[in-house]
């Protein structure tokens, strides 16, 4: 479904991936784990297609298509979902509008009919059951003075209502509690199915107790240098990422 | 010395165009001659008038206008300016000249009395001297002085003690300038009384690609417990001074909205005098800018008393060359302890040919007051842009979700239905929004 080769880009004079090399099958989940600054959130948003990154080299390939030619909002048609770290607030802009208009806009894409406010509220009633998300909160502007586990549902909601191929979430449990941890951690396995992918960015194994990944890879200094089972997230909380930095070092 | 005596000058011009058309009322004949004199000796501001930096209105009453001529007469249907759908009263200026068969009072008499204001004078000379021209100063403000000098006409609007006028008053000024410049001079008097509350709305628009500037004053007075709502629509190709001065009683409360959305040169001044105590009152502000159109909103809040409340919100979107001015002045007299003073201006620039200049101003001699002012000014926010198209909203409908965000902000605070859904509708036309 996706496939990454020898991927390097930089922001600004900085150079930050190194040739990342990764192949993503339909029903698979895979961790991205890494030290701060390793590369981790660059490599999400090089795949949403944020413009501030300069791809230098390499290839993506999603479902047959050069991603890296496509806009971002054109990557989100075909099927690429990315979670936010930080989701922005906009004030004005409506929750509900603004789902409605992208949805919409990617039916369209897809060929397929748009939907009217009635068959939107129905399908949007049942997408928030799935992560216990609160039609007041939809009420309201997008993201505007929503705590951090509010923010953090709304990206997995949204991402229920965009039914993307390849959701990437990027640090989704950072600043959230147990419980909110638990909510987004359920609302993505729900979403789980042997046609679509995730790959789960995150500094802590904390998450992967609940999104059992299947790969876990490591991001060092912008290239993967180790890739395990979900076994190495395990060794990863125990031992820290020091280890791993000595390896390569010795390397 | 030659090269002096060929040099255009236009406040020579506009002194013998106001002599040509003078104020002929005797009843406010002493007015009249006081402002022509005070227009001889302010002469029209230039560009090193402090006020004016940033509005270059010289240039453009020397640039584009012949002060010899006379005006064409309009000859316009003014149906497709209407707004639809607002049960209203409505008074029709076309060319500066009221126009009887396209106006239409609905209200009942006892609610309000609203004439022609060459009409008014004639009918109850003393009512209106009593209040033309002792709210808007004269003596230091040029255009000020040329308005009382030789308006043409203008609204009267009189609501009595404890009157609710439910039907809003809606006037329209409409310029055709298809044959040539027209220049129109036209002044409005809104007296509301005790417990009383009114809504007025004006606009303006124009046809044809001649010049015309428009020279309107409005002087307001409300009185204890009375309610004012004023909106002003600036949506033709003319240049306009626009000056409205307010002055609050008691426990009055008035509500401004002014937008911009088309325009050559505009200059609105906004004059609010709080001479009362509990008194509250909110100045809103839209300029939606493109082309080449300068849009200066000077405004001016003035608390003479304790205990009253002030707010002010202006945004601005400069797109293409346009520019923007703000410059909002609050005092707050040494009597006046207590007050809230609030003020913001907010603007985006889509360009880099677009400029806004923006200033607050704020006297305070009073010690116990709560006052706040800021202002922004910036880009369209480019995380929030890729935010929305990351979620597979093209970009230019994101775009245009973020600038109608901004802009319809201002609309929450209109209590009038219909006139929100307008306003709506000019907004989303604006940014060609259909989603």
């Amino acid at each position: 479904m996706l496939s990454i080769k020898n991927l390097q880009a930089k922001i600004g004079d900085k150079q930050i991936l190194n040739g990342i090399n990764l192949e993503v099958r339909p029903g698979e989940v895979h961790a991205i784990m890494g030290p701060n600054g390793s590369g981790k959130s660059t490599l999400a948003s090089v795949l949403a297609g944020r413009e501030e990154y300069d791809v230098t080299n390499g290839e993506v390939e999603f479902l047959g298509k050069d991603l890296l030619q496509l806009s971002p909002e054109d990557r989100a048609r075909e099927g690429v979902f990315l979670a936010f770290q930080y989701p922005v607030e906009i004030p004005g802009v409506s929750t509900i509008n603004f789902m409605k208009t992208a949805l919409n806009q990617i039916r369209k894409h897809r060929g397929q009919e748009t939907l009217d406010a009635v068959s939107f509220l129905s399908v949007m009633k049942e997408k928030m059951k799935l992560v216990e998300i609160d039609q007041s909160l939809l009420n309201r502007a997008l993201n505007e003075g929503f705590s951090g586990g509010e923010k953090k549902r709304n990206e997995i909601f949204q991402m229920a209502m965009l039914e993307p191929k390849l959701a990437i979430l990027d640090e989704t449990d950072s600043g959230l509690d147990i419980d909110a941890l638990r909510i987004v951690a359920n609302g993505v396995n729900k979403l789980r199915s042997k046609d679509n992918a995730t790959i789960v960015v995150t500094h802590y194994q904390r998450l992967l107790d609940y999104i059992v990944p299947d790969f876990v890879h490591v991001l060092y200094k912008g290239k993967i240098v180790k890739s395990g089972g979900k076994e190495l997230a395990l060794e990863l909380e125990a031992k820290g990422y020091d280890w791993i930095k000595d390896e390569v070092a010795v390397a | 010395m030659s090269v002096i005596a060929a040099e255009r000058n236009i406040t020579h011009d506009v002194a013998a165009w106001i002599t040509r058309n003078m104020q002929p009322s005797p009843a406010v004949r002493s007015l009249t001659e006081q402002a022509t004199a005070s227009f001889n000796r302010l002469g029209l501001p230039g560009n090193k008038t402090e006020e004016f930096r940033h509005t270059p209105i010289y240039r453009t009453l020397e640039k584009n206008f012949d002060f010899s001529l006379a005006n064409q007469s309009g000859d316009i249907n003014p149906a497709e300016f209407l707004i639809a759908g607002v049960d209203a009263n409505i008074l029709v200026f076309i060319n500066g000249v009221f126009s009887q068969k396209h106006s239409l009072v609905i209200s009942p008499a006892s609610q309000i009395t609203i004439t022609s204001l060459a009409e008014a004078l004639a009918a109850n000379p003393e009512l209106v001297t009593a209040h033309l021209g002792k709210y808007a100063d004269h003596q230091t403000d040029a255009f000020a002085a040329w308005n009382a000098a030789s308006w043409k006409d203008g609204v009267f609007i009189h609501v009595p003690d404890q009157a609710v006028v439910e039907k809003p008053v809606l006037i329209y000024h409409v310029s055709d300038k298809t044959k040539g410049q027209v220049i129109t001079v036209n002044r409005n008097l809104l007296i509301v009384g005790k417990g009383s509350a009114v809504t007025v709305l004006e606009k303006f628009d124009s046809k044809g690609t001649s010049n015309c500037f428009c020279n309107v004053v409005t002087e307001c007075t409300v009185s204890d417990n009375g309610e004012l709502n004023f909106y002003s629509i600036q949506d033709d190709t003319a240049s306009h001074y626009n000056l409205k001065q307010i002055n609050q009683q008691d426990n009055s409360r008035v509500n401004t909205f002014t937008f911009t959305l088309n325009g050559d040169l505009v200059r609105n001044n906004l004059h609010l005098t709080l001479d009362g105590e509990g008194i509250e009152s909110h100045m809103y502000g839209l300029y939606l800018l493109k082309g080449s159109t300068i849009a200066d909103n000077h405004t001016a809040v003035d608390h003479k008393k304790p205990n009253s409340f002030s707010n002010e919100l202006y945004k601005g979107i400069m797109d293409e060359s346009s520019k923007g001015v703000f410059n909002g002045k609050i005092y707050v007299r040494p009597q006046a302890q207590k007050t809230n003073a609030f003020q913001a201006n907010k603007n985006i620039l889509l360009t880099n040919a677009s400029a806004v200049n923006t200033k607050p101003q704020l006297e305070i001699w009073a010690d116990d007051v709560k006052c706040s002012h800021g202002c922004t000014t910036g880009q369209l926010d480019e995380e929030a842009l890729f935010y929305l198209q990351s979620r597979g909203i093209q970009k230019e409908t994101a775009r245009a979700m973020m600038l109608y965000a901004f802009a319809a902000e201002l609309l929450q605070n209109i209590k009038q239905p219909a006139i929100a859904d307008y306003l709506d509708k000019l907004i989303r036309g604006r940014f060609n929004k259909e989603f």
